[in-house]
């Protein structure tokens, strides 16, 4: 599904060269869940963006579902991203002056889908996440959570292959980050594809697997510790 | 896409309102500037009379040669007039397809009718080809015919105006006018027409309009004064005016093609070269023969300084321009998060790109609608400072309106190509992160 090989990113200055990842190598197959950890400036989050082609790689490989995403151009690049990925942000990211039917619809609308299309995928979506009678709020009259649950249901009306998620619960409180997080573990056991970069080791035990990043470099591909039955066990 | 970009362009518009509204003001500012200048620059260079502008001919000779005359002359020196003598000359040539003589005269009007009272106004003295020239349009009624030109006849003709005030309107061809205490024929009526300026006197190249037209043999005959005149030497009285070296006979003729000019510019060589071998002209007498749009150049009917004004407040424009393409900076880098949301979820730079500079365009139709009534209050504001000769030139047509649209659109959508450039150029991840 995701698979990237000796990746680079370096950040240019007149002065200096940084990199940001380097010799970066991982494979995230179909249906999998994993947890992108690593302390603060690892490059978790250099990570995901050159996964979501939000930024460009340096150097190495980088295939999305089968395409070589290097030497894609803006237009080619951008309508991968619309129909591939699908983003689940820190900040929850919704456009304040839009309702949620509004904001979900946005990628659908790039991705020039009709007026009925659009309403039947708002509508799965919503009601995926529970919101089906918050359509026409507006981001501000949303709790924390809720915001959370429309940019998960976002990123899901497309259908993407794959969900990168960066700190989902990151802005919640106790309560709504666990509710958001069994939504996407819940989106995990009905078979999709998630990336989810945090530096919260319970939230990583969730996943099926973690991969732990420190300066650039993936240092560790160990399981971590689920909890079946009360018993720690190790995959 | 393109009705979505219009309803986010809209929004768009709707959000930081304050500097919308900025954006706006400074567009239609530079707007209302350069079309308040621009709306009377129009006026001025308009081509009057667009179908034949370049197959009207203005005959000029140099009466005067060397030493000149009394009174001004053009920058090659030549009179702008001619003498009644070389008129007659001319007239009775017939070497061109139509021609006429003309001269502006004042002419007091009076009626039978207790309810109008005698007033005083102008009228023209001209030959019969004058209309069929000039395509001068008749609501009723017909020129007078060169037959009457020859035969002295009373006939007039009149403007839809003059028409409207003494016959209410009402078909008058036939009936009698009173002049200068002297009844005249009415034989036809004019429909509305002003050629703006009025190429074929430019005394009062934007005056008001003469209110009747008679022929020119019979002004002469009553000897009706006419307007500016200048002699090689001070004459004394009409007859020294008329017989003498004394420019001030308009004339115009009509030459349908370029080889139909060329034959006339040779005829007129002919002519002055005719008068210096009989001795009237002690010199070589030039000619020139200038079509409308070049005798409209020869007068500089548009000023230099109209030009300037056009373009000191173009330039104006342009300062507004920069003014509203930073707005426009600061607005959609205020926006950045929004539009790098827009690209994660899938949106192109080109999409990006024709988003905002859809939005520029509304900014600009707004500005160009502001425009529009700061011209019109521009306009307004001017009508009380000109004369009545530039007042006709202040108002605006459906033409103004379109050029301001359009200008305020394209300069708007220009200003705001920077600005969406590096918009569309942003780094969505830059953004994101620190969301």
């Amino acid at each position: 599904m995701l698979k990237m090989k000796q990746l680079s990113k370096i950040y240019r200055t007149e002065v200096v060269e940084t990199y940001a990842l380097r010799d970066f190598s991982l494979e995230v197959k179909e249906g999998e869940f994993v947890a992108v950890t690593g302390p603060s400036g690892s490059g978790k989050t250099t990570f995901l963006t050159i996964a979501g082609l939000l930024e460009e790689l340096s150097d190495g490989e980088y295939w999305l579902d089968g395409v070589d995403v290097r030497g894609l151009n803006d237009y080619r690049r951008s309508r991968l991203r619309n129909e591939k990925i699908g983003f689940i942000f820190q900040a929850f990211n919704l456009i304040a002056d839009l309702n949620v039917q509004e904001n979900i619809e946005v990628p659908l609308r790039y991705r020039g889908l009709g007026g009925s299309e659009r309403r039947k995928a708002v509508n799965e979506a919503l009601t995926r996440v529970g919101l089906a009678a918050r359509a026409r709020h507006y981001p501000s009259e949303l709790s924390g959570g809720q915001q959370q649950r429309v940019a998960i249901a976002r990123a899901l009306a497309g259908r993407p292959r794959v969900l990168l998620a960066d700190e989902p619960t990151g802005n919640l409180d106790t309560q709504m980050a666990r509710g958001v997080m069994e939504l996407i573990e819940e989106l995990h056991r009905e078979g999709a594809t998630i990336v989810m970069v945090t530096h919260d080791p319970e939230l990583a035990a969730r996943a099926q697997r973690e991969v732990h990043v420190v300066d650039g470099q993936v240092v560790d591909f160990a399981a971590p510790p689920r909890l079946v039955g009360g018993i720690e066990t190790h995959q | 896409m393109f009705g979505y970009y219009t309803t986010l362009a809209i929004r768009g518009l709707r959000s930081q309102v304050a500097l919308t509204l900025l954006i706006i003001a400074a567009v239609g500012v530079g707007i209302g500037a350069s079309m308040t200048t621009l709306t009377v620059y129009r006026g001025m260079a308009a081509d009057p009379i667009p179908h034949k502008s370049a197959r009207l001919f203005r005959p000029q000779i140099d009466n005067f040669g060397p030493a000149g005359g009394m009174g001004p002359a053009g920058e090659d020196g030549l009179q702008d007039r001619l003498t009644y003598t070389d008129a007659i000359a001319l007239l009775q040539a017939h070497a061109a397809f139509r021609q006429a003589a003309m001269y502006a005269t004042g002419l007091v009007i009076t009626s039978a009718d207790p309810g109008h009272r005698p007033f005083d106004t102008y009228g023209r003295a001209t030959s019969a080809d004058f209309f069929a020239m000039f395509a001068v349009p008749f609501l009723y009624g017909t020129a007078w015919t060169t037959r009457d030109d020859s035969d002295h006849a009373r006939v007039i003709v009149i403007t839809r105006d003059l028409n409207d005030r003494f016959f209410g309107g009402a078909n008058s061809v036939g009936k009698a006018m009173t002049m200068n205490g002297e009844d005249y024929r009415i034989v036809g009526v004019l429909d509305r027409w002003q050629p703006l300026p009025r190429f074929y006197d430019l005394d009062a190249s934007f005056g008001r309009p003469e209110d009747v037209f008679l022929p020119f043999t019979v002004a002469v005959e009553h000897k009706m004064q006419f307007g500016n005149v200048n002699c090689k030497k001070a004459g004394a009285g009409w007859d020294d005016m008329v017989r003498g070296e004394c420019v001030w006979v308009h004339f115009w003729v009509e030459l349908p093609t370029d080889a139909a000019a060329a034959a006339y510019r040779r005829f007129l060589d002919s002519y002055a070269d005719e008068q210096r071998r009989s001795g009237r002209f002690q010199w070589q007498a030039r000619t020139r023969l200038r079509n409308v749009r070049e005798w409209l150049d020869y007068h500089h009917v548009v000023s230099t300084e109209a030009r300037i004004l056009v373009t000191v407040s173009f330039s104006f424009l342009f300062i507004c321009l920069l003014n509203a393409a930073g707005l426009m900076l600061a607005k959609l880098v205020g926006r950045a998060p929004d539009i790098s949301v827009r690209r994660a979820l899938g949106a192109s730079r080109r999409a990006i790109f024709a988003q905002c500079l859809l939005e520029a365009g509304l900014v600009g139709l707004a500005g160009g609608l502001l425009g529009l009534i700061l011209t019109g209050l521009g306009l307004s504001g001017l009508h009380a400072l000109v004369s009545d000769d530039v007042r006709v030139l202040l108002h605006l047509d459906a033409l103004d309106v379109g050029i301001a649209l359009v200008l305020a659109m394209l300069a708007t959508i220009v200003a705001g190509v920077y600005p969406t450039w590096r918009t569309a150029r942003l780094q969505p991840a830059s953004q994101l992160k620190t969301l």
